[in-house]
């Protein structure tokens, strides 16, 4: 068993999963709860292994570095924060359905990053500017924190669809979402959780950028536009501690913090051009 | 307050004025990303046209987060937050220091969290049993008898109020490194060949050349590859030579550079040339010597009587590996011609000698030069931003009061509590803390 393997199990083992929470909220199934939680428990557990030997391969070649170090491997990792984190949370709030809301975007990251042409799934040896454990802290922060921002894009998502409950049969498919107050809960605390990670990256990566290049901020875009996510979660935060803001524009603000999230992950690199060539490989 | 009619400060303390900071410089760093930086007027000109260029170079939009009024943005956004921090602080500092146990009791008997009971034990038992559960649960309670009975106070973490100051104080911190590392700071770069040393760099932009104060010499510089042909490390073998003195050597690679006297040397590119550094050692007597040698040139050691020359070469290929034929003569039989592969050793035999041979590719290293003194407060800033941003997130100044009073020649008990976050957590552990009062039997308590 080789590790592009066990990633391309997980990768199906996710879209199931996504089915199954899905049909979960769509159908009413409450009965396939546990079958979703335990198949993407083992998701996880494959997706482990998988990065775990991927690691052990890069050493086997006599280039061994953890596996953090190109787009392919970011994907994985941004994949497997993203279910990790989904189900603490089913764990802390007891529901299932938030999965609906969050497993698709595991899963959609392990088939852009298994599918897609633009990077290789290769093992490639570290170029000399790569050789940091400051890269390494980089993008495990950042990549924590892009993963929270994605279940909280998902709960702003799911707070907006909640808005159409009238409120006029108990049984309607709406109805069985988390009121809006606990959506509206879940969706800040995620925020601040990310918005801790993001900070802890964006330092990470000055202090990379100062030992490699004695520089810790040169304004190259996609520092630019991780500094712009930044600024757009900080007015989420204050909008909300000191305005009152909540519910509706903070679930909207949630999803358009992901797309910058995005745009400084992947737009960047194919649109601007830097120092990130790191992205390009 | 005078303050508090003041129209400028009350501009400057609003949120409002955040929220729009935030905004605006989103969308002018945007711009910045879209539109390149720094780069030669005429390549404005081609790409956005003769009128665009022009307005582009009037506000500066090339050199855009250098520019007057991206650096005032910035400054509205710093006095917007020292402002608004100075005018809410004494409040926050009232929060923390204040006299808890002056609490009216009716208050207690509002909040939300809250718990009566009646104990058939006198007042003073009571008090006891409380202090001593407290005790046991963390919380370091103090006393002071109030009219009708005695109020109990314990809290946990009230400087967490801080935190969020600490995270605002530590952006102010990272604008002060900045602005120091921009005042007193340099940056530049320098070329340098192998075996040479420089007294000096030049500034990026400038061709003047800033004197170091001190000698950075380069013994060696050199590169490998990966079987792949990329590039797997840079590395130079530097000297700090400080008034006459051999003070520091280190050998640097990209991620890994020299710091003395406040530069700091980074690994930043490299030059080959078509020159080789030979070393001969002569086997009897171990003297030996190192010649720059070009292709075609012939060379003399004239102590040992030796010439010789590069007369034919393969030049190096994706990997750095390249092959000399090497002409050599030292007065005594024939000449020798032999081939020196890369940099593996050649022990040539002459007639009452032998000579060892050893060549590398010469190359010049590229160094990045910094000094910057505005790095450390910068990092201090980053480090007080986490912590501070833990603390105003995750940790909550929690308060407890316990009144117990004398009704009616019965003793009354009220627990109550808040917690300036995480409402749920606090109830959980407020919960557990009234089973333990109700599992106390010394305390004898029953609901009310
Ligand atoms: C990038 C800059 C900033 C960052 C990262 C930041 C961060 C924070 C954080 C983390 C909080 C706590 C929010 C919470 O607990 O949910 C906060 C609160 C606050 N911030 Fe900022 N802030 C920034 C700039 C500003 C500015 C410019 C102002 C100017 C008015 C400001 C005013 C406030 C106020 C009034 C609060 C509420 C404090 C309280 O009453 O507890 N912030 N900020």
């Amino acid at each position: 068993m080789d590790s592009s393997k066990l990633l391309g199990i997980t990768t199906f083992i996710y879209l199931f999963s996504s089915v199954v929470y899905l049909a979960l909220f769509i159908f009413r199934m409450k009965k396939l709860g546990l079958l979703a939680t335990v198949i993407t428990i083992i998701g996880l557990l494959v997706q482990t292994a998988g990065i775990g030997m991927r690691w052990l391969e890069s050493y086997q070649m006599g280039i061994g570095h953890a596996p953090l170090s190109n787009m392919y491997e970011s994907l994985v990792f941004f994949s497997w924060s993203i279910v990790l984190l989904y189900l603490v949370i089913e764990f802390i709030y007891k529901n299932k359905i938030i999965g609906a809301f969050a497993v698709p975007f595991a899963f959609a990251s392990m088939a852009y990053a298994s599918l897609s042409t633009e990077f290789s799934s290769r093992i490639n040896p570290l170029v000399p500017a790569l050789q940091s454990n400051w890269l390494i802290a980089h993008v495990f922060t950042c990549f924590i924190g892009y993963a929270a921002f994605a279940v909280a894009c998902g709960t702003g998502i799911m707070y907006l669809v909640k808005l159409r409950d009238k409120g006029d049969s108990p049984d309607s498919l709406l109805a069985t979402l988390p009121p809006l107050k606990v959506i509206d809960d879940i969706t800040h605390k995620i925020i601040l959780f990310g918005f801790i990670w993001l900070s802890g990256g964006i330092i990470s990566g000055a202090v990379w950028a100062n030992s490699a290049w004695g520089t810790y901020w040169s304004w190259d875009p996609k520092e630019t536009w991780s500094l712009i996510t930044w600024f757009i979660y900080a007015s989420a935060l204050h909008a909300r501690f000191t305005r009152g803001w909540g519910g509706k524009r903070i679930a909207w603000i949630s999803i358009l913090g992901f797309m910058a999230v995005i745009f400084t992950y992947y737009g960047v690199n194919f649109l601007l051009s830097g120092l990130h060539s790191y992205g390009a490989s | 307050m005078k303050k508090k009619n003041n129209k400028l400060w009350d501009f400057f303390t609003s949120v409002k004025l955040a929220l729009f900071c935030f905004f605006t410089l989103a969308i002018a760093s945007i711009l910045g990303t879209f539109i390149p930086q720094n780069e030669s007027p005429d390549a404005y000109i081609q790409r956005y046209g003769a009128k665009t260029a022009e307005i582009f170079r009037l506000l500066d939009i090339t050199d855009m987060y250098n520019s007057w009024w991206f650096i005032s943005l910035l400054s509205l956004f710093s006095i917007n937050l020292i402002v608004c921090s100075i005018d809410r602080l004494p409040t926050v500092w009232k929060l923390v220091t204040m006299d808890n146990l002056a609490t009216k009791v009716d208050r207690l008997a509002k909040m939300a969290t809250r718990m009566r009971f009646s104990s058939s034990k006198p007042v003073q038992d009571v008090v006891t049993g409380v202090e001593q559960t407290l005790k046991s649960s963390g919380w370091k309670p103090s006393r002071r008898d109030v009219e009708g009975g005695t109020l109990l106070f314990a809290q946990k973490t009230p400087w967490v109020r801080f935190g969020v100051y600490i995270v605002h104080l530590s952006i102010l911190v990272i604008f002060a490194g900045a602005i120091i590392g921009s005042l007193f700071g340099s940056k530049g770069s320098i070329m340098v060949r192998e075996k040479t040393y420089t007294p000096y760099y030049f500034e990026w932009g400038s061709p003047e050349k800033v004197p170091l104060g001190f000698d950075l010499r380069v013994d060696n510089f050199s590169l490998t590859y990966y079987d792949t042909g990329t590039p797997k490390e840079f590395r130079s073998d530097l000297v700090v030579i400080d008034d006459g003195q051999e003070v520091l050597r280190k050998s640097i690679v990209v991620n890994d550079p020299l710091d003395y006297k406040g530069y700091t040397f980074y690994q930043a590119s490299y030059q080959a040339y078509d020159e080789y550094l030979v070393t001969i050692q002569n086997q009897n007597n171990g003297a030996s010597k190192i010649f720059l040698a070009q292709p075609g040139k012939e060379l003399k050691w004239h102590e040992a009587g030796i010439n010789f020359g590069i007369i034919n070469l393969l030049p190096p290929d994706p990997w750095g590996r390249y092959r000399l034929k090497i002409w050599f003569a030292d007065n005594k039989g024939d000449p020798s011609v032999f081939w020196l592969d890369g940099e593996t050793s050649v022990t040539v035999e002459r007639p009452d000698n032998a000579y060892v041979f050893k060549s590398k590719q010469m190359f010049a290293t590229g160094l990045q030069v910094a000094k910057d003194p505005g790095v450390w407060p910068v990092y201090i800033g980053c480090i007080l931003m986490l912590l501070g941003l833990v603390v105003a997130f995750f940790l909550s100044h929690k308060r407890l009061w316990v009144y117990i009073y004398n009704e009616e020649s019965k003793t009354k008990f009220l627990v109550a509590g808040s917690s300036n976050k995480n409402k749920v957590g606090f109830q959980n552990m407020f919960d557990t803390l009234i089973e333990k009062f109700e599992e106390d039997e010394t305390l004898q308590l029953s609901k009310e």
